[in-house]
C-alpha cells in the first residue's frame, strides 16, 4: 500500500519536475518560441508509447510460449497504456502543428505510421472484447499482437519510402536533431519521467487485470457450486 | 506424409471446392467491378491524375475484396468441424495454412487478371506492354494479402462479429502492401513505365516476414 | 470383415487437468485403458467426457498432466505417435465433396497406402458404395455418420475414440453402429466411447467409467456396477 503511494509520489514529482524544466529551464527556441515546449511532452510520450508496445510484444511472446495468465495481463496492460500515450501524441501533434506551420496534419512517415500503429492496437483491444473465453482471448490476441508488432517496421519503411517518392514539405524536423545541450537534457529528463509514468500505469493496470481475473474465477466457482 | 505432399492434397481440395461452386470468385469479381465503377464517379477517370489515382483505387478495391473473400476461409471449416479432421490427419499443421494461402493467392490473382482489362478500358491505361511485370506485382501483393489474411481469418473465425472483424484486423496490417503495390503499379502504368525495384523489395520483405511468422505460430492459431 | 488389429494400443491418462479460466472441466483424471478394452464413458452433460476424449485425440491441450498411448516410443515426432481414430458428434467431413472424395482426401493426407482401394473397401463396409459419388450434403444423418466412421477407420487405427456416436441415429442406425463397433472390438481395437444411458452400444462394453464434474466417480474395474455407472444412481 505504502509502496504504491510512494511510487505515485515519485511519478508526480518527476512529471512535475519535467514540466518545470520544460517551461522554465529549457531555453526558448528560436523560431517557434514557447510553443516548441510542447515537444518535450509530445516526443517523450511517443518514446514511452513505443516502449510500452515493445513490452506488450515481449509479453505476447511469453504468453504464447508459457501460457501463464500473468503474461496476458502484462500484454493487455502495456498495450492499453501504450495506446493512451500514442493517443496523446496524435492529439498534441496537431495542436502544435497548427500554430507552428498552419496545418493540423501532414502525411509524413512518422505521423502516418504512428496512426497505423494506433489503428493496429485499437484492433488488438477490440479483438479482445470479441472473444469471451479467457484462454482463447489471451492466445489469439497475443498472436495478433505479435503479427502487428512485426508489421510496424514494414509499415514505417514503406510509408517513408512512399514519402520519398512524393516529397511533401518536411515539417516536423526531428526535434532532437541539433539540440542545444540544455534542451537535450530537458528532453531526456522528460523521457525518463514519461517512462516512469508509463511503468506506474502499467503496474496499476496490471493489478486491476489480476483482480478482474480473480473475480472471474470466484464467480465461476460460485456458479458451479 | 511430408509437408509439401499434404499441402498439395489440401490445395487440391480447396481448388476443387471453389471451382465447383465458383461462389467466391464470382462475388469477388463483381464486387471489385462495382467498387471501380463507384470510384470512377468521384473524379475524372480519363484525366492524367487518373493514372496515378487509378492504381491506388485498383489496389484498394483488391484489398476490400480480399477482406471479404477471406472470411469463409476458416468459417467453412467450422460447419462440420472439418478443421479437427484436418488437424488429426496432417503431420504438420502448417500444411493447412499453406494450402489455404496458396489457394487464396491463386483466387486473388485470377480476379486481378480478369479485372485488368476492365480497369484498362475504364481508366484508359496501357497494360499490354507491362503485363508480365504487372503479373509479378499481382503475385507478390496477393501473396502478402493472402498470408496475412489467412492468418487473421483463423483468428476472426473464433471471435464474435467476425464479418466486421476481419477487415478491421486486416486492412491496417496490409498498409505496406497497399503502398508498395500501388507505387509499383503506378510506375508501370506511367507514360514511360519503369520497374520500381524498391517497391518490389518491400513486397518480398512483407511476404517473407508474414510467411515466416505464420510458419512459426500457425499451429497455435489452430489450437482449441 | 475387419482385419485383426496389429498391436492394440492402451491409453493412459496421467493427472489430466483442463481448466478454462478458473472452471475445471477435468480435475486430475488418471485412468488406464488396457489394450483391446471396450470402455464406455458415462456422465451428464458437462461432466467432462467430450473434453477427455478430445484430449485423448490430441485436439485439445491439457492444462496439466498428459495422455499417452502404449506402443509409443515417447518421441516427439508425429510419426512415433499412435494416431487414434476419432468420431465426434460433428461429422468432420465436407458437405460439398462426395463421400468418395472425402475419404480419398483424408486417406491421402494420412499417407494410407493404395488409397483408392482402401476407400472402396471401406465404402463397401459401411454400405455406401452406391452413394459414393454423391455429395455428402445429400446424405441423411445416419449416412453421414457412416462416412464419419469410415473416415476414422481409414488408417485401421489401434484405438478409437467416439464422442456420443449414436446421436441423431434411428434404431436401425444404432443397430448398424453397434454391429460395426462389435466388429472392431472383436478385431482387437481399443474403444473408448462416451454414451448417454444404456443401449445396444453400451452392451458391448467390457468396462464402464462415470465422470461427474471432471472427476471419475465410478469404475466397473473398481467394483462398481455397470448399470449404476451408466445411469448415475444417486445423482
Amino acid at each position: 500500500m505504502w509502496k504504491r503511494a510512494i511510487f505515485a509520489a515519485i511519478v508526480v514529482s518527476l512529471m512535475g519536475a519535467a514540466a518545470y524544466a520544460s517551461f522554465f529551464i529549457a531555453p526558448t527556441e528560436r523560431t517557434m518560441g514557447t510553443l516548441q515546449r510542447i515537444f518535450y511532452f509530445h516526443a517523450a510520450a511517443a518514446w514511452a508509447g513505443m516502449t510500452a508496445f515493445s513490452i506488450s510484444f515481449l509479453a505476447n511472446l511469453l504468453y504464447v510460449w508459457r501460457r501463464q495468465p500473468r503474461w496476458d495481463s502484462l500484454g493487455v496492460s502495456s498495450a492499453e497504456v501504450g495506446l493512451a500515450f500514442i493517443t496523446t501524441v496524435l492529439i498534441t501533434g496537431p495542436i502544435w502543428a497548427k500554430p507552428a506551420w498552419g496545418i493540423y496534419w501532414t502525411w509524413d512517415a512518422r505521423l502516418t505510421s504512428t496512426f497505423v500503429l494506433w489503428l493496429l492496437y485499437i484492433s488488438y483491444l477490440l479483438l479482445r472484447t470479441l472473444i469471451e473465453e479467457p484462454d482463447r482471448r489471451a492466445l489469439l490476441s497475443a498472436l495478433f499482437g505479435i503479427f502487428s508488432f512485426l508489421d510496424v517496421p514494414l509499415v514505417f519503411g514503406s510509408i517513408r519510402w512512399w514519402r520519398t517518392q512524393h516529397p511533401a514539405p518536411v515539417i516536423m524536423g526531428d526535434g532532437s536533431s541539433g539540440l542545444d545541450p540544455t534542451m537535450k537534457a530537458t528532453f531526456f529528463f522528460s523521457v525518463l519521467a514519461m517512462h516512469v509514468l508509463m511503468a506506474f500505469l502499467i503496474i496499476e493496470r496490471n493489478r486491476l487485470e489480476k483482480l478482474r481475473f480473480e473475480v472471474d474465477v470466484i464467480r465461476h466457482e460460485l456458479e458451479v457450486a | 506424409m511430408s509437408l509439401l505432399a499434404n499441402t498439395g492434397v489440401l490445395l487440391g481440395k480447396e481448388l476443387k471446392t471453389e471451382f465447383r461452386s465458383r461462389e467466391l470468385l464470382t462475388t469477388t469479381v463483381v464486387f471489385i467491378i462495382i467498387v471501380l465503377v463507384l470510384f470512377s464517379f468521384t473524379f475524372d477517370p480519363l484525366s492524367d491524375e487518373a493514372r496515378r489515382f487509378g492504381s491506388g483505387l485498383l489496389w484498394l478495391a483488391f484489398l476490400f475484396a480480399a477482406s471479404l473473400m477471406l472470411q469463409p476461409c476458416f468459417l467453412r471449416e467450422q460447419a462440420n468441424d472439418t478443421l479437427s479432421a484436418l488437424r488429426l490427419s496432417v503431420s504438420d499443421p502448417f500444411a493447412i495454412f499453406l494450402a489455404k494461402l496458396a489457394a487464396n493467392t491463386l483466387f486473388l490473382m485470377i480476379t486481378e487478371l480478369l479485372l485488368l482489362p476492365v480497369f484498362a478500358v475504364m481508366y484508359s491505361v496501357p497494360v499490354l506492354g507491362v503485363l508480365h511485370w504487372l503479373t509479378l506485382v499481382f503475385f507478390l501483393g496477393s501473396l502478402g494479402v493472402s498470408t496475412a489474411g489467412t492468418a487473421l481469418s483463423s483468428i476472426s473465425a473464433q471471435a464474435r462479429m467476425r464479418e466486421l472483424l476481419l477487415p478491421l484486423l486486416l486492412l491496417p496490417m496490409l498498409t505496406p502492401i497497399l503502398i508498395a503495390s500501388t507505387e509499383v503499379t503506378a510506375a508501370l502504368l506511367d507514360r514511360s513505365p519503369y520497374v520500381l525495384w524498391k517497391g518490389i523489395g518491400f513486397l518480398v520483405a512483407f511476404d517473407i516476414v508474414f510467411l515466416t511468422a505464420l510458419w512459426l505460430f500457425g499451429e497455435y492459431l489452430l489450437e482449441e | 470383415m475387419t482385419p485383426r488389429v496389429a498391436s492394440p494400443a492402451g491409453i493412459r491418462f496421467e493427472n489430466v487437468e483442463k481448466r478454462y479460466a478458473g472452471l475445471y472441466a477435468l480435475r486430475r483424471v488418471s485412468l488406464e485403458v488396457a489394450p483391446g478394452e471396450c470402455v464406455v464413458l458415462a456422465g451428464r452433460n458437462g461432466s467432462g467426457k467430450t473434453t477427455l476424449l478430445r484430449i485423448a485425440a490430441r485436439l485439445v491441450r491439457p492444462s496439466g498432466g498428459n495422455v499417452s498411448y502404449s506402443g509409443e516410443s515417447g518421441g516427439e515426432k508425429a510419426s512415433d505417435r499412435v494416431r487414434p481414430g476419432f468420431v465426434a458428434h460433428a461429422t468432420m467431413v465436407y458437405d460439398e465433396l462426395t463421400a468418395e472424395e472425402n475419404l480419398l482426401l483424408f486417406a491421402r493426407l494420412q499417407g494410407v497406402e493404395r488409397p483408392e482401394e482402401r476407400v472402396a473397401a471401406l465404402l463397401a463396409e459401411v454400405s455406401l458404395t452406391e452413394r459414393s459419388k454423391s455429395l455428402v450434403r445429400t446424405f441423411s444423418r445416419g449416412m453421414r455418420q457412416r462416412v464419419a466412421i469410415a473416415r476414422a477407420l481409414l488408417t485401421a487405427p489401434s484405438a478409437m475414440l467416439l464422442d456420443e456416436p449414436a446421436t441423431g441415429l434411428d434404431s436401425q442406425g444404432i443397430s448398424w453402429l453397434a454391429g460395426t463397433l462389435r466388429g472392431m472390438r472383436d478385431a482387437g481395437c481399443t474403444l473408448l466411447m462416451s454414451l448417454h444411458g444404456e443401449s445396444e452400444i453400451s452392451a458391448l462394453a467390457t468396462r464402464g467409467i462415470r465422470l461427474d464434474a471432471g472427476t471419475v466417480v465410478g469404475d466397473t474395474n473398481a467394483g462398481a456396477d455397470m448399470s449404476a455407472v451408466l445411469a448415475g444412481a444417486g445423482e
